[in-house]
């Protein structure tokens, strides 16, 4: 039976890395960046946090919860943050196709991922094609201690773990940055037209780098939250799947607002796993029609916004474009 | 000309290249305090770079530049703001999603009133700023909404908001780049009234013009660039709009049009009961009616808007008719009808549409085309086989590039890297380089300097005295007086009247254009 209960929690936490990742690439965009290394982002923040986990739980030492926490969570940023670099090194300082560099960027990321998963699940000596880090995953998946005896609105409110706060947080703190304070109007004169800003006296290269790498960052969070979080720290290649581009649909579904982003990851991730609460018993056809639902709402939101075509609801103006001050 | 105070703004040779251009060449230039100063030249002499430079958008590769008798380094925007020196600039540096108070506080870092730095993540005051916006449109007389969105902005606000930034962040010096080039003459006296309170107010302005009415009606004194170099400072009072022409274009320049007398004039393209609709449809052409002759030149005047864009595309078949004839008339006297046919049948007669429309690189010229290419989108037909012919238009582009004076690096650089004016003489030079029988040309003129616009007028009667039928929309009444024969008047998409281009005079035309039929209503 259908129970709101039951489906709405795991709509939520199947969101989060959608809202995580969708607030990266919402960073990117607003900067003038078109990143379609998004995908790779997030996977190569997922798998440096599993080489941060393993690394740890088999350091030999007592395993200290806060620690086995932090650690996967600094590697898998730094990796991102690797990640943010190279794209702005090539688009931002030498101006290379923007589209070009993301797709390679995800191929890369995806590779990478995969690679350094088959070699830890080839150290283990594992018979199943993934690892599993079980204790990590248990320190992740810490709840509130409250949330089981506060009922059905315990459980839908309070039953999730850190990181899904922290991500709704980071949603709510991006929007107000991007809104209401200086430097977001500066970064959005950035991505809206770099010649008027550049003409305001801002620097353009350091928030194209910024923006850019803190993306990136948030986006790789959205990649470590679904292995250690989600899937209960068990990595097998392939697994993330197509999120990756499902977050950058969610932005333009968002229409480049972090906080909308916030209720439509949770309907994102609700179509994602719609299937899984209609039964479809055997006919593999059908539960592929319905993982496209979040797809076609999309280009349901893209023909709705394109038809009322209001300003605001525009990508930023120049978006994927390169800038350059004495280019004539 | 010697002056005993100390400039405010000095520019000593000045040189800037861009790869094989010298946009500058040691360029001195003085400006003073509480005055006006125009900066007069022709497209691509390298006003605008100059200015750039003030403004910190360009670096200069060699000279110096001086404020109040100081060495300064102005090597960013910022730098020039921090100089105090602001600049307005022709195409308008405002993000379009943004309101008018977000756009001028944009990247003010310290508050104007305690000097003290705005945190990055501290919460925009768009209050306060709205407060000192309107204090300043009382100051000079300026109209803005801060809360209004620049998408919903007329082209003379977004200017204002423009100019109004540069006040906001304290400029005294302020740098306007062909601030009337978008303007009604309306919208450019409400500016030029401004401007001068501005010098009241003891601010130093800068206009970049080619226009020399203007000079006249706003500068104090006018400086004279040519290729790039500085010819010379004049006080506006003491010299002559025949004085500044030849500094400007380095030789003799007449500055009336000649007007052939028309020979073996016949009909050639006829127009009867044409009636056109726009695609929401409003009724864009009316019941039109004339005949377009060989030998003569046919002037359409108007307000913008009223049917000419219309009245050419209709000939050119670029456009859907809903009733009436159009008729091309051979020289044997025989009649074919234009409706219908393909746009490339009717050139294949000789007809050729050198629309210049306000976004020259939209339609006619592809911007990362070079000049030969753009030579060939006419004549890629003509081909054999499956190849192109490259050799014509090549030849064809070195030919435009030496009649008509076309500054470019080379023929093999792309069309959107010329200057304006230079674009629109290749685009026109295209068109009637190909001995067209009937020649339709839109604002042929717009944005071009006197010296390339007299060109163009050369051109268009040599084309007339080849016996080529020219139907010439114009914007400049005086122009269309000097250069038609007759002159049709158009008045929301009606024939208003044909008058006679040597007997008409200006305000009869004008009459024309705002009433139907020239009748004094009530």
């Amino acid at each position: 039976m259908f129970s709101l209960v039951s489906f709405l929690p795991r709509a939520i936490v199947q969101g989060i890395p959608l809202l995580l990742g969708c607030v990266g690439e919402t960073l990117n965009e607003k900067s003038g960046s078109l990143n379609l290394g998004i995908p790779g982002v997030m996977y190569v923040g997922g798998i440096c946090g599993v080489i941060g986990a393993f690394m740890y739980e088999n350091s030999g030492g007592p395993f200290n919860p806060v620690l086995g926490v932090i650690i996967p969570i600094i590697t898998c940023m730094l990796g991102a943050l690797i990640m943010g670099l190279i794209f702005c090194f090539l688009t931002v300082t030498l101006r290379a196709n923007q589209n070009v560099t993301g797709l390679a960027m995800t191929t890369f990321g995806v590779g990478f991922g995969n690679f350094f998963g088959g070699s830890i699940i080839k150290l283990t000596g594992a018979e199943v094609p993934s690892i599993t880090l079980t204790a990590t995953s248990k320190a992740f998946k810490t709840a509130l201690p409250f949330a089981g005896k506060a009922g059905a609105i315990g459980h839908l409110l309070f039953s999730y773990s850190f990181m899904t706060y922290v991500a709704i947080v980071i949603a709510v703190l991006t929007s107000y940055v991007l809104n209401k304070t200086r430097m977001g109007l500066e970064l959005r004169a950035v991505g809206e037209n770099p010649a008027t800003a550049d003409a305001a006296g801002i620097n353009i290269t350091r928030y194209k780098y910024f923006s850019i790498c803190i993306g990136c960052m948030i986006a790789g969070l959205g990649g470590l939250f679904y292995v250690l979080d989600y899937a209960n720290g068990v990595w097998s290649n392939d697994a993330f799947g197509d999120r990756g581009w499902l977050a950058i649909a969610l932005v333009i579904f968002s229409i480049w607002r972090p906080n909308w982003a916030i209720w439509e990851s949770i309907l994102f991730g609700g179509l994602y796993i719609l299937y899984l609460y209609i039964p479809t018993g055997s006919n593999f056809a059908m539960k592929e029609i319905y993982k496209m639902l979040p797809y076609l709402v999309t280009i349901i939101m893209l023909i709705a916004i394109s038809l009322r075509n209001k300003h605001e609801n525009q990508p930023p103006e120049a978006l994927g474009l390169p800038y350059f001050r004495e280019d004539r | 000309m010697q002056d005993s105070r100390t400039p405010a703004v000095s520019m000593r040779n000045i040189t800037k290249t861009f790869g094989p251009i010298t946009a500058n060449k040691d360029v001195d230039l003085d400006i003073y305090r509480g005055e006006i100063l125009s900066l007069l030249g022709e497209n691509g002499s390298g006003k605008t770079t100059l200015m750039n430079m003030l403004s910190g958008i360009y670096y200069p590769d060699e000279g110096e530049i001086f404020m109040d008798g100081e060495p300064v380094v102005i090597s960013s925007p910022k730098d020039a703001a921090d100089h105090g020196i602001g600049m307005i600039h022709q195409h308008f540096k405002l993000v379009n999603v943004f309101t008018a108070a977000q756009n001028i506080i944009l990247g003010i870092d310290q508050d104007s009133e305690s000097g003290k730095k705005i945190g990055g993540f501290s919460k925009l005051d768009i209050e306060k700023a709205s407060k000192k916006i309107r204090e300043i449109c009382d100051l000079y007389g300026f109209d803005v909404d801060p809360n209004q969105k620049v998408y919903d902005m007329s082209v003379s606000q977004k200017q204002t908001v423009e100019i109004v930034k540069v006040l906001f962040k304290g400029a005294d010096i302020l740098i306007l780049d062909e601030p009337t080039a978008v303007l009604t003459p309306q919208e450019t006296e409400k500016l030029f009234a401004v401007l001068r309170n501005m010098r009241e107010d003891g601010k130093t302005v800068v206009i970049i013009t080619h226009k020399l009415h203007e000079v006249e009606a706003i500068s104090d004194k006018v400086a004279i660039l040519r290729k790039g170099e500085y010819i010379g400072t004049l006080i506006t009072k003491e010299t002559n709009a025949q004085e500044m022409t030849n500094m400007m274009v380095g030789r003799e320049v007449k500055l009336n049009i000649d007007r052939p007398e028309p020979h073996d004039v016949k009909p050639r393209i006829e127009v009867k009961g044409l009636t056109v609709r726009s695609d929401d449809g409003l009724l864009k052409l009316d019941d039109v009616s004339f005949t377009a002759n060989t030998g003569e030149v046919l002037g359409i005047a108007g307000i913008s808007g009223c049917g000419q864009k219309e009245l050419l595309e209709s000939i050119a078949g670029l456009q859907v008719i809903e009733s009436g004839e159009i008729n091309y008339i051979e020289d044997d006297g025989s009649k074919s009808s234009l409706i219908g046919a393909d746009p490339v049948e009717i050139e294949a007669k000789g007809v050729q549409l050198s629309f210049v429309p306000e976004d020259r690189l939209g339609m006619g010229l592809v911007g990362n085309m070079d000049l030969s290419e753009n030579m060939m989108l006419r004549s890629f037909r003509k081909g054999k086989g499956v190849f192109t012919d490259r050799k014509t238009p090549h030849a064809l582009a070195g030919k435009v590039v030496n009649d008509l004076e076309v500054v470019t690096p080379s023929i093999e650089t792309p069309v959107r890297r010329l200057s304006g004016g230079n674009v629109q003489k290749v685009l026109v030079g295209r068109e009637i380089e190909r001995a067209p029988s009937v020649l339709l040309t839109a604002y042929a003129v717009r944005g071009l300097d006197i010296n390339a616009s007299y060109t163009i007028y050369d051109l268009i009667n040599q084309q007339k005295e080849r016996g080529v039928a020219v139907i010439f929309v114009g914007e400049d009444l005086d122009v269309l007086l000097e250069l038609s024969d007759r002159i049709l008047v158009l008045c929301g998409g009606k024939v208003s009247g044909i008058v006679d281009g040597r007997t008409a005079d200006k305000n009869e035309v004008g009459l024309l254009m705002t009433k139907l039929g020239g009748e004094k209503v009530g």
